[in-house]
């Protein structure tokens, strides 16, 4: 079996009393599409901020293909090649695209200097390669001035910036426009076509289906369940096993068994 | 307007109209050029009150004396503020430094040794304070307040508060290369532009002032994308230190003199010129030219109130005019996102 590009094991995560993650292991192996689902307060923005280094964890371990990693931190899981897409985006709204796209990254010489030059065609290119240019925006644009689906292009940008190997995408479709949705599910086929991974987030249980190859349900704070499509069968059955998951007495019933 | 459009459209095919050269550079510097709109305005109107009195070099000569200690303290509090804090422990960081300065050439060392000397001195107490402010959690403007009172105290306690003569400054290479004259213009001017200039480029084309950008507009975001947040938080403070340190040294060559009191009369103009050039308070944005600018602004206000014939009272009222109609001309220029 190859080696998962990255592997989750056990973590728990308490803030104070309260258990918001209660020993959930997660895989992602090369090339493949993972669905994240779980309704609002599971825990899936939890893990996936433990995943980018930004929380971390009470207990568990982190594997990079295969080894275990100490001190991690936003900075490492960047350079592991894990490229995250946050909920609320991560943007600094009062700065231009271009320092958006290179943030945490800047292009810069031995001591220092930026090469600002660079960094401005490189965002153009990226900008052009996603499909998100206009005639009203340039490069040097401020973030703030944006809409929220050109926002969210700001910061897809800068998730395929380097060949991050893999892409996580925490609710990419959250306010935007259909047309805006569109174009956030056309960049992930793209991504998937060139053999990257990606763990999608959603609330939206079809959209979900129609992406990802394997489906992690997460409930207060406990991986619920965990598929393969081929073995669910349809959007249908997730939802009527999310449906499921929702009543606290039947799943209290399922935990004595 | 669409003819000129096409007319240009060949020759600058492609470039978005705000990539283009001039309205680029007007578009990054409008708080900049704001402020010296403001100072030139200024001028004119004491200019036009006293002509006789402001065709006179010996005037501007004495600002030029003065206003290099400011810009020291000014370009690295623009930072400061950018960054999302305020500090306002620079005047005891200048004294104390300065001090160290005044002992070291006192000892009879070559004065740039003691320069190196405060130097580092100015550097480890600003980073003290930026350490004590950022993984101690506090809120920047009280505890540099705190510290600002607490090392005036020291350095009150350690020299009981007498003055310390360093007359053997005037012969030594340092004051020749740092405080004299090049024909009339003190050369004092020349040094603390260029660290003017320096500031200017490592905030906008330095790592770290990208870094520091950020993490005035959205620390959270930085800290997601991998910014060491309150490393850079502790480096923003650690170079006010350095500002500070370099202030208090030109000020102490200027007079000859160490006075116990050094650097307190300069904490409410460097703060106000920040302001005044053009930097919001809130953080994630700012200009260094602007407050270099804003600093001119506010070193000529009392030169010029006098020089017009007004007596010293008028300074402060001045003042306070001058920074509230520039905060309402900045108000305009800048919008804030969220």
């Amino acid at each position: 079996m190859a080696k998962h590009i990255i592997e989750l094991k056990n973590i728990t995560k308490s803030f104070g009393s309260v258990y918001a993650l209660g020993g959930v292991s997660l895989h992602v192996d090369p090339g493949e599409v993972v669905g994240l689902i779980g309704d609002n307060g599971a825990g899936k923005s939890t893990l996936i901020k433990i995943l980018a280094g930004v929380i971390k964890p009470t207990s568990g371990e982190i594997f990079v293909n295969g080894e275990a990693v100490t001190q991690w931190s936003p900075a490492r899981s960047r350079a592991a090649g894990i490229e995250t897409v946050f909920q609320d985006r991560a943007l600094a709204p009062q700065q231009s695209i271009v320092r958006n796209i290179f943030m945490g990254r800047e292009l810069a010489g031995r001591f220092g200097w930026l090469h600002l030059k660079k960094e401005v065609a490189d965002a153009e290119r990226l900008m052009r390669e996603i499909g998100f240019t206009s005639k009203v925006f340039s490069p040097s644009s401020i973030v703030g001035q944006l809409s929220g689906g050109e926002r969210q292009g700001v910061a897809i940008a800068r998730a395929i910036l380097k060949q991050a190997n893999l892409i996580v995408l925490d609710e990419p479709t959250t306010a935007l426009s259909l047309t805006e949705t569109a174009k956030v599910f056309h960049f992930v086929r793209q991504v998937r076509a060139s053999g990257r991974s990606i763990v999608f987030i959603g609330h939206n249980i079809h959209h979900v289906y129609d992406i990802a190859e394997r489906f992690v349900v997460i409930d207060r704070g406990r991986v619920a369940m965990e598929k393969a499509k081929s073995e669910v069968g349809s959007a249908q059955e997730l939802i009527e096993f999310m449906e499921d998951v929702a009543r606290p007495q039947k799943a209290a019933v399922g935990e004595t068994v | 307007m669409s003819d000129i459009a096409k007319s240009n459209a060949p020759a600058l095919a492609g470039l978005h109209p705000a990539e283009r050269p001039i309205r680029k550079f007007l578009i990054a510097n409008r708080a900049a050029l704001g402020s010296l709109a403001v100072f030139v305005a200024m001028i004119l109107i004491f200019f036009v009150a006293n002509p006789r009195v402001f065709s006179n070099w010996g005037l501007y000569a004495a600002v030029l004396t003065t206003l290099p200690v400011a810009l020291f303290m000014t370009a690295p509090q623009v930072f400061v503020v950018t960054s999302g804090e305020i500090d306002l422990s620079f005047p005891a960081t200048m004294g104390f430094s300065s001090l160290v300065f005044a002992y070291v050439v006192s000892a009879g060392y070559d004065p740039f040794i003691a320069i190196a000397a405060a130097l580092v001195v100015g550097a480890a107490v600003g980073f003290s304070v930026g350490t004590l402010v950022v993984y101690g959690g506090l809120s920047s403007l009280v505890a540099t307040l705190g510290v600002n009172f607490m090392l005036r105290g020291i350095i009150l306690i350690i020299t009981n508060s007498k003055s310390i003569a360093i007359p053997q400054l005037a012969d030594s290479a340092a004051f020749n290369l740092f405080s004299s004259d090049v024909f009339g213009i003190p050369v004092q001017i020349f040094w603390s532009l260029l660290f003017v200039g320096f500031c200017a480029m490592l905030y906008t084309r330095h790592r770290f002032g990208a870094h520091v950008h950020l993490v005035g507009d959205n620390p959270d975001s930085a800290n997601e994308m991998g910014v060491n947040v309150n490393w850079t938080r502790a480096k923003v403070f650690g170079f006010m230190g350095i500002g500070a340190a370099l202030a208090g040294i030109f000020s102490t060559m200027i007079n000859f003199t160490w006075w116990p009191t050094s650097g307190d009369g300069y904490l409410l103009p460097v703060i106000a010129s920040v302001f005044v050039g053009g930097t919001p308070p809130w953080g994630g944005i700012g200009t260094v030219l602007g407050g270099a600018i804003g600093a001119l602004t506010v070193s000529f206000i009392q030169t010029g109130v006098v020089g017009v014939g007004l007596s010293g009272f008028y300074v402060q009222f001045f003042y306070g005019l001058i920074i509230i109609l520039s905060l309402l001309g900045h108000r305009f220029n800048q919008t804030r996102y969220r």
